[in-house]
């Protein structure tokens, strides 16, 4: 056979002649021809002109010729609809063929035939396709419903084909079961109500798990990837599961191994971590995990991505297999980089020596992203294994000693860290570190050696020529290096003021006068304000002490880490992105790992899954907040640390209220709540409702830092809004040891731009075993980021200890301000106005005291005492309809219409306004305060 | 799912196309060739994104195939579903080539009609796939053997057809295992482990349950335990830790992970039947003591003495030690006492190649490299020097102890057949730092 010479006709007036030959009556050559066709087909010519003709060949008992037909029927029936009609006589024929291999093909193509009119036509065929005696004809079919449903949703549901297809989980082929339970689990999937039309219920999984044993090997796949949707109603049934599948964690297929893993780690959550069951099943793990590292390199680079997850997940399954993440020297790049990823993760005291060695001839090879990669892993070794950091420090001189611009830049950028983690330890090596000052051209290397510079100024005999030398190309460089030697300098003037007055002078003009930066024109200012009038408070400030460094870099974020190991082997897993990054439309259900069985037993795994997510700043995050420490953000010192001297108040117009904060002190002392200016409506409450606690609703103060995460320090706390100021009342209790002092607080950018309006004041030292009570005053002039959740905010606390950092939810009630009614023709105009996509319906349920007659007031008061306004009130058949407005602290308006009913514990409300991703925290509210 | 699957030659021209589903338009075909065959910069990862588009790429010898989807797909099963259809084209038509690839496209649509069906993977068994779909066109089949191939494609055996007949039972077992490793130059072992398969070739009657056993150390354990008494020496016969293990679909798990016996239903003709991993007390059949002295700015001499560490009656053959040399090499004088060396400047490596060699034997070459002057100041970093061998011994100390066949249907016992065992070991990566 010969059929490479079908690609090569090139001639003009081709169609002409290709249409000829289809209607040629000789068998062969029309063969020949629809051959061509799909030729010119497959490499992307036009070639539909030919449609009737090739149709005019499918009524043919030749099966090869029947099937080339249909793959050019499916790929151009769409631009022919019309014509396509013509097939649909020969299809349903085809269904009807006593040959069941002639049936499935016929149900298989119709189904792959965009055409509404075909469509019409597949019902018939594939409800009794769906019945066929033969299994091969039914596993066909169950695959058609997910093609139909794609087609057409609610043809499926209304046809009763989500039925039949149901049916078939218990038919006695395993394939077909295997096939419908892949349609089935799609159709989940993209369900348009975004939850699963088929609930799994424990008889189907136990049908599920007895086809497993017997069905293909992507038929595994399947029936394990759906299987890891469901969740056991209890322990028993997760265990048993989990038993069930354990035997193909031997199976030869990579993508059966690794969605058995898939459904292990999300079972094994439910069972209690100190289990035996849980201790045998950690340890069967490990060795299929690592079989996988023997398969082709695509495989082994799927496998290796989700390994990273399994790893930060559960560190002890692959703990004592270093050596199997040694790169090997034929390895392709990909494999190389996420090989070296993982042995960073499982470095510890036990096996830094062979993990150094390892790196240090990595970082000799020739591939210069893995040598950059190799290069800050040892640095990652030295912060991570404090044993190690010493020979680290060495290897890492070793390679600045090579010369090679790309690894003494990498060295130098590591180092900056190590130093942070170990100061006054290590500092005898900057000498050799500031010869390669020279080669440095990367802005990331040049700013950590300003800062390494400006760190240790006064052991650096030269450091003001080194950074004058810097100061030449001042406005080239790049923005990250601007700031920090504006920083360094400032550090060197604080050091050493005497010969170092002209350099400071000359660095502060050149960032406020003759930047566009004005983050660098806003730190230049700062210094400037801040040497002129009190060089003692400035040394407070730029010189402070640092927070540490934490050991473990590039972690995800817990709840995303979860979330991916319910997707592990697929997409998502090898990103390490939630599917809803990289899938359009259906934004699907969002997957989470099952609670554990028995929270808050003593298993530390347990109630490390319960503790509130610990946010830990990733690489690049780490090394902004390193360059922006001293200054950047709002940061509130601690009050005890304040200088005594007040400002001059032409500083203050100049620098506004940002250096009030930063010095912890202002001149005009904050005001005890009580003073503040209340708005009338609040007063209002305050006169005559009952006393406030009870009138605004104020959840209850929930842990937002265990102790066992705070280094002994425990953080509960909640919300409030009080007389027209949003408060974050927090209890901080010490569970340590030791009394604890110097604490501050600062927030991450968030969704509402909210940040601490006073520094925080707790009882200081807080003596062991107690617990102090704080109210934080908020403002909401911070920098605005989104938040994921809207309503996540993102905290650090300080104190003498270390930096804890926290994200809780901001109750969106607490964010209603209290000028939030709307006049009535206004809130009219705006409802019409918001278009109708932007509406959001949601119903709250079991509402209390909805017998009572007066209810629809009950209502009106108590939203009116949380800065909800009723605009107005209408009764429409029976039912109370309310019109309410409020308002949030960044203006954003949002309208509510609810619909009561005399007797139904259940309230509709509809929701309008600009920006509808508000409407999620609204309900919430709304749920609380009618509950609360 | 699978949203299409595409196969190009190394220019990027389009020699397969299918699309399985509706979100994949004709414009992947291009974004693929621009974003990942032609890209200026050759792509870092076998998964590529390009406008929320996913694409999984292989490349073997010329050839690329990729996968679209623009779905959330399981990720191994995709490369898994490659690189079997690579399988099936293979042995189909032998080596994946743009030649063969062309003159068989017919044939390439048909099987990927038959084996994705919407983006999901069917049976891609190419035992099964070649009772129906056929190179020469269509056999008229009865209604019988119609019922016969479905029943297969869907069954629970979907390897193995019934009704087969043979005069002669036979049947070939290959223990085939690869040795990596890598050694530090002062002899330190860094990682060895044993990657190994066992091949079975069966020509046996009828529907043959066969069972499979082997020294396990779990196995042998718990059998030692039972009978301590009677055998007290069969503690003493080694056993092998296997660290981990997988088998063909054929195999039943459920029944290797509750009583550890491996039993299966063969497919007919040769198959995998196992592949397992071992890191304990491996016998590294060879050793190589590498010295590199640098002379001077523009010599170096390399000394390389190899061992062969097994029994002496065997013979390691195919033996092939690779010294790397560095780039800037203008010439290299050699000696060695057995077997031929050559410098090949093309691979930038002496290749030195030794037909057989006993066990317990020692050997050494030496070389004189000289070397050009550069100025660059980039050290040259030594690859390490690899090695290729064959033994006829299992180096993990894998043992075939039976493989049981019972045929209750057809007349034929465990006695009758005729059954061959072959030990092969190999080298997979074996590297000597130096």
């Amino acid at each position: 056979m010969t059929d490479s010479k079908y690609f090569t006709t090139t001639k003009k007036g081709e169609i002409f002649e290709l249409k000829s030959e289809l209607n040629n009556d000789k068998k062969e050559k029309k063969k020949e021809a629809v051959k061509k066709v799909i030729a010119s087909m497959t490499v992307g010519k036009d070639v539909s002109a030919l449609f009737p003709d090739v149709v005019n060949c499918m009524q043919t008992d030749n099966l090869e010729l029947k099937k080339l037909v249909y793959l050019y029927l499916m790929n151009y029936a769409k631009s022919q609809p019309d014509m396509a009609i013509m097939a649909v006589n020969t299809f349903v024929k085809d269904c009807e063929d006593p040959n069941p291999l002639i049936r499935a093909l016929a149900v298989r193509t119709m189904g792959c035939i965009r055409v509404d009119k075909i469509t019409e036509y597949l019902c018939e065929p594939l409800r009794k396709c769906l019945k066929d005696e033969d299994p091969y004809v039914r596993k066909t079919a169950a695959v058609c419903v997910a093609k139909l449903y794609d087609i057409n949703s609610s043809m499926v549901e209304d046809q009763g084909f989500l039925d039949q297809l149901k049916d078939l989980l218990s038919d006695s082929n395993p394939m077909v079961v295997a096939n419908a339970v892949a349609a089935l689990s799609e159709i989940n999937e993209s369900s348009s109500s975004g939850s699963p039309l088929v609930e799994m219920t424990p008889q189907t999984v136990n049908k599920l798990l007895t086809a497993l044993n017997e069905c293909t090997e992507w038929g595994q796949v399947f029936i394990l990837d759906s299987l890891a949707n469901y969740s056991p109603r209890d322990e028993r049934e997760a265990q048993s599961t989990c038993e069930r599948i354990t035997p193909r964690l031997a199976h030869a297929n990579a993508a059966v191994v690794l969605s058995a893993v898939k459904v292990l780690m999300k079972f094994m959550e439910m069972l209690p971590s100190d289990s035996e069951f849980v201790t045998s099943l950690t340890k069967k793990l490990a060795p299929p995990l690592v079989t996988l590292l023997s398969s082709e390199p695509e495989v082994q680079y799927v496998a290796l991505r989700n390994i990273n997850l399994i790893v930060q997940k559960r560190p002890d399954i692959l703990k004592h297999e270093m050596k199997v993440f040694f790169v090997k020297y034929n390895d392709p790049i990909y494999v190389k980089l996420e090989k070296l990823d993982i042995m960073i993760r499982l470095a510890s005291q036990a096996n830094v020596a062979q993990v150094l060695s390892e790196l240090k001839e990595y970082a000799t090879e020739v591939d210069v992203d893995f040598v950059r990669k190799a290069v800050r892993a040892i640095g990652r070794c030295a912060i991570k294994v404090e044993q190690s950091a010493e020979r680290c420090v060495s290897t890492l001189l070793d390679l600045i000693q090579t010369k090679v611009n790309y690894v003494v830049q990498e060295a130098i950028v590591v180092i900056k860290d190590i130093f942070r983690k170990y100061p006054n330890k290590y500092e005898s090596i900057i000498s050799t570190l500031c010869e390669n000052l020279d080669t440095l051209d990367e802005p990331e290397a040049r700013a950590s050696m300003i800062w390494i510079i400006g760190e240790y100024a006064e052991r650096i005999d030269n450091a003001d020529e080194l950074l004058e030398s810097f100061l030449e190309g001042f406005a080239d460089e790049n923005s990250q290096v601007q700031l920090q030697l504006l920083t360094a300098i400032v550090k060197l003037f604080l050091k050493r003021p005497s010969d170092t007055q002209e350099l400071v002078q000359q660095v502060l003009s050149l960032a406020t006068q003759d930047s566009d930066n004005p983050d660098l024109r806003d730190r230049g200012f700062i210094y400037w304000r801040l040497l002129s009038t009190d060089p003692a408070a400035a040394k407070e400030v730029v010189l402070a002490e640092k927070p540490l460094i934490s050991e473990e870099t590039d972690l995800l974020e817990p709840t995303l880490l979860d979330e991916l190991i319910c997707h592990i082997s697929s997409l998502a897993s090898v990103y390490h992105k939630p599917p809803s990054a990289f899938v359009e439309g259906r934004s699907g259900i969002r997957k989470s790992l099952p609670a554990s069985a028995r929270a808050g037993s003593e298993g530390v795994e347990s109630t490390e899954s319960q503790a509130a997510p610990a946010v830990i700043p990733a690489q690049d995050s780490l090394i902004g907040d390193l360059l922006s420490m001293d200054i950047g953000g709002p940061t509130v010192a601690p009050v005890a640390a304040a200088p005594a001297a007040p400002f001059g108040s032409a500083a203050m117009d100049l620098l506004g209220g940002g250096l009030d904060t930063l010095l912890g002190e202002t001149s005009s002392s904050p005001a005890p709540p009580s003073a503040l200016p209340a708005s009338s409506a609040a007063l209002l409450g305050d006169i005559f409702g009952a006393p406030a606690a009870s009138a605004t609703y104020v959840a209850p103060k929930t842990t937002w830092l265990p102790a066992e995460k705070g280094k002994g320090l425990d953080i509960s706390g909640s919300f409030v809004r009080r007389n027209g100021q949003l408060f974050m009342d927090l209890t901080f209790s010490n569970k340590a040891m030791q009394p604890m002092l110097g604490f501050a607080i600062q927030f991450n950018k968030n969704s509402f731009g909210i940040t601490p309006a006073s520094p925080l004041q707790v009882q200081s030292p807080l003596p062991p075993g107690v617990a102090a009570d704080a109210s934080l005053p908020l403002a909401t002039t911070g920098p605005v980021q989104k938040m994921e959740p809207l309503t996540t905010l993102q905290v650090a606390v300080k104190n003498n200890v270390d930096v804890m950092y926290f994200a809780c939810q901001i109750p969106m009630h607490a964010l209603f301000v209290e000028d939030g009614q709307m006049d009535k023709r206004v809130f009219l105009a705006t409802w019409k106005e918001i278009p109708a996509q932007n509406e959001v319906q949601y119903t709250i349920t079991n509402v209390m005291h909805s017998a009572d007659s007066n209810f629809t007031d009950t209502v009106v008061s108590r939203m009116q005492q949380n800065n909800v306004f009723t605009i107005a009130k209408r009764n429409v058949e029976g039912q109370d309809m309310l019109y309410q407005s409020l308002k949030l602290t960044n203006g954003i308006w949002v309208l509510n219409e609810l619909k009561i009913q005399p007797g139904n514990p259940n309230i509709t409300l509809s929701l309008k306004s600009r920006t509808p991703n508000v409407a999620e925290g609204v309900f919430q509210a709304y749920d609380n305060i009618l509950h609360g | 799912m699978i949203g299409g699957l595409f196969v190009y030659n190394h220019k990027g021209e389009v020699l397969i196309s299918r699309v399985y589903r509706d979100d994949i338009g004709r414009n992947a075909v291009d974004a693929f060739r621009v974003n990942v065959i032609h890209a200026r910069q050759q792509v870092r990862s076998p998964v590529t994104n390009i406008a929320r588009t996913s694409f999984f790429h292989i490349k073997r010898a010329n050839i690329w195939m990729a996968a679209v989807t623009k779905q959330n797909v399981n990720a191994a099963m995709v490369f898994e579903f490659m690189l079997k259809v690579i399988d099936v084209m293979q042995s189909y038509f032998g080596k994946i080539s743009e030649e063969n690839i062309k003159n068989n496209f017919v044939l390439i649509y048909e099987l990927l009609d038959e084996i994705l069906d919407f983006g999901y993977p069917q049976n891609t068994d190419t035992g099964v796939l070649k009772t129906f779909i056929t190179q020469q066109g269509i056999k008229s089949q009865t209604k019988e053997e119609q019922a016969q191939i479905t029943s297969q494609v869907t069954g629970q055996i979907g390897w193995r057809r019934e009704g087969i007949k043979y005069r002669r039972n036979e049947l070939f077992l290959d223990v085939l295992e690869y040795v990596n490793l890598l050694m530090s130059p002062q002899g330190q072992v860094l990682s060895a482990h044993v990657a190994g398969k066992v091949v079975m070739k069966s020509y046996l009657s009828g529907m043959p349950e066969c069972k499979f056993g082997i020294n396990d150390k779990i196995v042998m354990e718990a059998k030692g335990k039972g009978m301590t008494t009677e055998d007290p020496a069969r503690s003493g016969k080694p056993v092998v830790v296997i660290d981990d293990c997988q088998f063909h679909q054929c195999v039943k798990l459920s029944k290797f992970e509750t009583e550890h016996s491996i039993s299966f239903i063969p497919p007919d003709g040769e198959f995998e039947l196992m592949r397992y991993r071992t890191t304990k007390d491996i016998s590294l059949p060879f050793r190589v003591i590498p010295l590199v002295r640098e002379v001077g700015r523009t010599k170096m001499e390399v000394k390389v003495v190899l061992k062969s560490n097994f029994k002496q009656s065997l013979l390691g053959q195919k033996i092939e030690v690779k010294i790397p040399t560095p780039l800037n090499t203008s010439g290299v004088q050699l000696i060695c006492l057995k077997g031929k060396a050559k410098y090949k400047a093309s691979e930038n490596a002496i290749v030195w190649k030794i037909k057989r060699m006993a066990g317990l034997k020692e050997t050494q070459l030496s070389a004189e490299i000289e070397l050009l002057e550069t100025d660059t100041k980039k050290k040259w970093t030594r690859p390490p020097i690899s090695m290729n061998f064959e033994v006829p011994f299992a180096p993990s100390g894998f043992k075939v102890r039976y493989l049981k066949v019972f045929e209750s249907k057809l007349n034929y016992s465990d006695h009758d057949v005729i059954k061959w065992v072959r030990y092969i070991g190999r080298s997979g990566l074996y590297e000597t730092r130096c």
